[in-house]
């Protein structure tokens, strides 16, 4: 019997083993004295400090966090109202319209990015933070529109109407008992939202404007360009938030 | 009562509707028209009907990237499958604990930005880098192997990007399999090779199926995985659309580029919901 458990969990650790491998090289590089990175001249914070004082890179990471905030923010405005309105109405478009709203995430991301930056230019919109966050919307929505729409399947519709027998008002009902039960479905597409606007790049590339550098695309363009040493201390800096909000979500949801 | 609510309810969907609308049908359709006009002689486009795009596509060189990014999709797609299936399954088969483990362990990277596990990949394949030392160190080869900018490097990266969302389709599916029905199989008789492939594979068929499509369809645009590990050398439709738009402003003809790739989208996903007979992709919500 225990022969029989080696080899898949062999099989297990080694693919973990290697996804984990690009990221261990670039922590343990983030602390190298050496500004090449074939050469190892020993452990130093010189690249954390370079980091903190590269006022672009700041102004890039602040960029990122405002877009992604705003982008997962409207998506779950957006998606949850149509999410408990959809399950209402009984329009003959509604159907189609849910199917056009998932798009953007279907189709290839460059296509997204192309579709959006010829648009935005034949509407004259100067590309920025605006056409970013107007991006980054339109594929955030689906995320939370169809966790939402899938826990709402999922619900037990007499909850709300034995609210509404016993006199309570429709907003009432939305804020006391549909709320409450769709509460993690909105959160969960609110993380993955903010997750995927922060690590864009294809989409904001065509998108974003010559002064708006948001994180990845800097990241990307000095990659093309011969990279510092310093988006290792950056990558370590964002592996460690990651973790953290990773531990943190599955701490509470062990407490439930 | 029921009239009131519904006349209300459909104040709640209006934003959605004029996002959608205004934000993806439009600029699609947009797409669509800007695939048909001549391109101006020094910048933007003419509003002359002309087919000329759709004609340069069946350019050999043209046709080539397309031809080539479909191979090299299918090459991390399979490679993906044998990966991703295997792990997916072997992960659902382990105790709660572990999975539990396991599912963090692969949320990580899963969270971590692309473009930053892309740089630890060159950190390892650069000339004299990480690995070639190590292979000489354990006399596997005497030169350095140099294969940062190569193809080889190209489809690593590919498949290290996109192995999880195989994993996570499989596992989702083989999570909710019906165990009873392959100890009833193995108990009349069948080899537990036999019961794998008449029982549980059908059964995790929609798993694999949406992993495949969710590492297809990405492997054709992600251009950065090619510009990064590949250097200039490798060109597949995601890097000709990008050089298309923002280096030769061939606008019209990048559209035509796209709206091809968009149809052999929709093909894959249709073929996909034909197949496995479900609408959403397993895995991915």
């Amino acid at each position: 019997m225990k022969n029989r458990t080696k080899i898949p969990n062999m099989f297990l650790i080694i693919i973990l083993v290697i996804m984990y491998l690009p990221i261990l090289v670039i922590i343990v590089y983030s602390f190298n004295a050496s500004k090449i990175s074939t050469v190892w001249e020993g452990v130093s914070l010189r690249w954390y400090q370079e980091l903190f004082r590269d006022r672009s890179m700041m102004e890039a990471v602040r960029n990122s966090l405002i877009l992604a905030g705003l982008s997962c923010i409207n998506a779950a405005i957006i998606g949850t109202m149509a999410a408990v309105g959809m399950m209402r109405i009984s329009w003959k478009s509604k159907g189609m319209i849910a199917y056009f709203s998932t798009i953007p995430i279907m189709i290839p991301e460059i296509i997204l990015g192309m579709v959006f930056m010829v648009f935005f230019s034949f509407l004259g919109l100067p590309f920025g933070m605006v056409t970013l966050v107007l991006a980054h919307t339109a594929f955030c929505i689906p995320y939370v529109f169809t966790m939402v729409r899938s826990r709402l399947i999922g619900m037990d519709v007499s909850l709300e109407e034995a609210a509404r027998d016993l006199g309570a008002g429709e907003i009432k009902v939305f804020f006391t008992i549909t709320l409450p039960l769709i509460a993690p479905a909105i959160v969960s597409g609110m993380l993955l939202s903010f997750a995927m606007s922060f690590d864009d790049v294809v989409i904001s590339i065509f998108v974003t404007g010559a002064t708006t550098n948001t994180l990845p695309v800097k990241i990307y363009t000095q990659m093309k360009n011969g990279v510092s040493p310093e988006i290792n201390a950056l990558s370590t800096i964002m592996l460690l938030g990651t973790i953290l909000v990773i531990g943190g979500s599955e701490v509470i949801r062990r407490k439930r | 009562m029921k009239g009131i609510k519904k006349n209300r309810a459909w104040l709640l969907v209006i934003p959605f509707y004029f996002y959608t609308i205004i934000f993806v049908i439009l600029p699609l359709a947009y797409m669509i028209l800007l695939s048909f006009l001549r391109r101006a002689e020094i910048w933007g486009v003419t509003k002359e009907f002309t087919l000329d795009n759709y004609k340069n596509i069946f350019e050999p060189v043209y046709l080539n990237t397309f031809v080539e990014s479909l191979k090299l999709a299918l090459l991390c797609t399979t490679f993906i499958v044998f990966l991703g299936y295997p792990f997916g399954y072997f992960m659902a088969k382990l105790s709660e604990k572990w999975k539990n483990r396991v599912v963090t362990l692969l949320m990580i990277p899963f969270w971590t930005s692309a473009l930053i596990r892309m740089y630890g990949w060159i950190i390892i394949f650069r000339s004299n880098g990480l690995m070639d030392r190590f292979f000489m160190a354990i006399h596997l080869t005497e030169k350095p192997l140099r294969l940062l900018y190569t193809y080889p490097a190209v489809v690593v990266g590919m498949i290290y990007a996109l192995l999880p969302f195989m994993i996570l389709s499989v596992y989702s599916s083989v999570e909710k399999l019906d165990w009873s029905l392959i100890e009833a199989a193995r108990d009349l008789g069948a080899s537990s090779v036999h019961a794998f492939f008449t029982i549980t594979l059908k059964l995790t068929m929609p798993g694999l199926l949406s992993g495949i499509v969710l590492t297809f369809i990405p492997s054709m645009g992600l251009f950065f995985v090619a510009d990064i590990l590949g250097g200039n050398k490798i060109v597949l439709v995601g890097n000709l659309i990008q050089e298309q738009l923002m280096k030769a402003r061939n606008w019209p003809f990048a559209a035509a580029l796209s709206v091809v790739l968009t149809i052999l989208t929709s093909l894959i996903l249709t073929l996909y919901r034909k197949v496995a007979k479900v609408r959403e992709l397993e895995g991915l919500f």
